[in-house]
């Protein structure tokens, strides 16, 4: 209801501030215009510097470790909506790192531009650097991108064949023999075990996948996502089509999955980022709002967006 | 009151507005009618075949006798609907799978997509006597002398049962688009999507995720389109031949029965019927229960087809569900 209005605020910050000083505005208006329209932290990666200490010592993780992947001044189109402007992040391993942000923030677009999915939507463009271990990922090839960068989605969507041919789709090469089932077996039987799923599949895993339970056929698509061993998992909402149960398992297994890969996890559910996020980034309207730990997001932000947001002045 | 308020919500047709009442007895009518008519067809069929069917007929070839007799059954006219059905299916649904997926997962240029749908559309409402006409015009040129009879001094017959299935496959192939477009329609995006995100090409992703999934939509259509073909007489007059016993033609044992002509159930039917040659309705009433009953298993065969789908494939799961 907010967003076209708001929409207008950030094109013309100036103009809308000064008919928000004018008039007296509806009280959740009046909380979007005291804010300035664009709050980046003073210096994102020294915000990142100090996340990884304070993160570390509130969960007792460690270190996070080597910057994965960097977003350096990331803005996405389509056609002429600017859906992400101007993002510049940094994804290291080790560490969770949410996206939060009411609906249509860009959060989702910012996750699938990770891997290259965007450039599948007609219409969209991108421009800015994604580096990958230093690498431009437009400089290595989109499979080879997906195979290091995978991805779940939000609805669990297991492939219409059995458990162990969905881990195994993702781990055959694109060649034309195929890799035998023995030496298959073993890497399925590890994707499983590290998704929790093997002691609940192990016996049947020539059943069709689509016979597992809404739960169990999002651990097996985060199974089939870590088999080729990415360096990345993008989360795009996980949890928002399973029932509470289930997403309390996705989330420790979200926990266990972070020592050995960098995550990014997509929600809108402000607990969640809270309960699995090492990092959270605010996002509205294709601004990123505000980035740093968990729990200075939620209990010291900085911009004044962002506490109303986590206190749920609008959202 | 409270009687009232306790009822079911069911109400009396004696609240309902006259044309409400008009109007709901008028769809009753229609549905029983319609079964009725179902009924009446197939009961006649029946009650005509058992008395007319015999065994015999089933495994004994035709002859051109004006005894009855002694004309023989229709053994050949069976195993010529089946050998059409097959070479009718076994042309038409690749081709049919193949443009519908050019439609849904490329699609491009816009225009010529639409070009294929309407095109294919065209050949789905020809009359089939149209398609057995051009046909005919068509396999009689000297480039498909390969595909049936050609007499000394190049004339070509056109008249054989690659030709007759080559334009049977036409009628089949609308069903078997159709069904394969939709299934592919029906797949959320996000499934696509969740096999590229794992570092699959489109082509892995269409071999490997889209056609297991829409399976059972092939199956659904190849099996009308099967009925289509079995039922269909007009190309198998023109185009077939209709030559009581099958007729081969060449040298090499197999392809010399697909160059051949012969007939089908429906070309026997019609001419044992009164209109025909034959002038034996007892023949043309067992033949005719055959094929009805040829038919309606196919009918059986894809409801069957659906439902298992709907069990093991996409639809009626989360996933068709949840898009």
């Amino acid at each position: 209801m907010i967003t076209d209005q708001e929409t207008k605020d950030v094109s013309s910050p100036t103009s809308t501030r000064t008919d928000g000083a004018a008039g007296p505005p509806p009280p959740i208006r009046k909380i979007m215009l005291d804010a300035p329209p664009t709050v980046a932290p003073a210096a994102p990666v020294s915000a990142g510097g100090h996340a990884a200490t304070s993160g570390a010592a509130r969960h007792e993780r460690g270190e996070a470790g080597p910057e994965r992947m960097s977003l350096q001044a990331l803005s996405v189109f389509y056609g002429d909506n600017e859906a992400v402007k101007q993002v510049s992040l940094s994804i290291r391993l080790g560490e969770v790192l949410a996206l939060i942000g009411p609906s249509g923030c860009g959060k989702t677009t910012l996750l699938r531009t990770l891997n290259r999915l965007t450039e599948l939507t007609p219409g969209a463009s991108r421009s800015g650097t994604i580096l990958l271990d230093g690498t431009d990922v437009d400089d290595l090839e989109a499979t080879t991108l997906r195979r290091r960068v995978s991805m779940v989605f939000q609805q669990p969507n297991p492939f219409p064949m059995s458990i162990f041919d969905n881990v195994a789709y993702a781990l055959r090469e694109q060649s034309r023999k195929k890799p035998g089932r023995s030496v298959i077996e073993p890497l399925v039987e590890d994707a499983l075990h590290r998704a929790g799923l093997w002691d609940e599949v192990k016996d049947k895993l020539d059943a069709p996948a689509l016979r597992l339970s809404g739960g169990q056929q999002q651990r097996l698509c985060i199974a089939r996502a870590i088999a080729t061993r990415p360096e990345v998992l993008l989360m795009d909402e996980p949890c928002s089509a399973l029932d509470p149960r289930s997403t309390a398992v996705i989330e420790q297994l979200i926990g266990e999955l972070r020592t050995d890969l960098a995550i990014v996890i997509v929600t809108h559910n402000m607990q969640q980022a809270r309960r699995v996020g090492d990092k959270v980034a605010f996002m509205y309207l294709g601004d990123l709002v505000e980035y740093g730990p968990a729990e200075q997001i939620f209990d010291a932000p900085q911009a004044q967006r962002t506490r109303d947001y986590v206190h749920g002045a609008f959202g | 009151m409270a009687v009232i308020a306790a009822k079911p919500r069911r109400q009396s047709m004696a609240d309902w507005r006259w044309g409400d009442r008009i109007a709901y007895v008028m769809c009753w009518a229609a549905g029983l009618g319609l079964c009725l008519i179902a009924a009446l067809i197939v009961g006649y069929m029946a009650v005509r075949g058992v008395q007319y069917l015999k065994p015999s007929l089933l495994w004994s070839h035709p002859s051109g006798e004006v005894d009855q007799s002694a004309s023989g059954g229709f053994l050949d006219p069976i195993l010529g609907t089946i050998l059409l059905t097959i070479i009718g299916i076994v042309i038409a649904t690749p081709i049919a799978v193949a443009a519908a997926i050019w439609i849904v997962e490329y699609g491009r240029p816009k225009g010529l997509a639409r070009a294929v749908e309407s095109g294919i559309e065209v050949v789905a409402g020809t009359p089939d006597i149209v398609l057995a006409i051009f046909g005919l015009a068509l396999f009689q040129h000297g480039l498909f002398g390969w595909m049936s009879f050609t007499a000394e001094g190049g004339a070509v017959f056109g008249r054989s049962f690659l030709t007759a299935g080559a334009m049977m496959s036409l009628i089949a192939l609308p069903m078997v688009f159709g069904a394969t477009r939709e299934g592919l329609q029906s797949i959320p995006r996000h499934v696509r999507e969740a096999s590229y995100g794992l570092g699959k090409t489109k082509i892995a992703t269409i071999r490997r995720v889209l056609l297991p999934a829409v399976r059972p939509n092939i199956s659904t259509g190849a099996a009308l389109g099967m009925g289509r073909i079995a039922g269909d007489t007009a190309i198998v007059v023109i185009l077939l031949g209709a030559t009581l016993r099958l007729e081969k033609e060449g040298a090499i044992p197999g392809a010399d029965v697909l160059k051949g002509t012969g007939s089908t159930l429906t070309s026997y039917v019609y001419n044992n019927s009164p209109a025909g040659e034959g002038n034996a309705p007892e023949k043309a009433y067992a033949a005719a229960f055959v094929l009805l009953l040829l038919v309606v298993a196919l009918n059986f065969a894809v409801d069957l087809i659906a439902r298992r789908g709907a069990k093991t494939g996409l639809e009626g799961t989360r996933l068709g569900a949840g898009r």
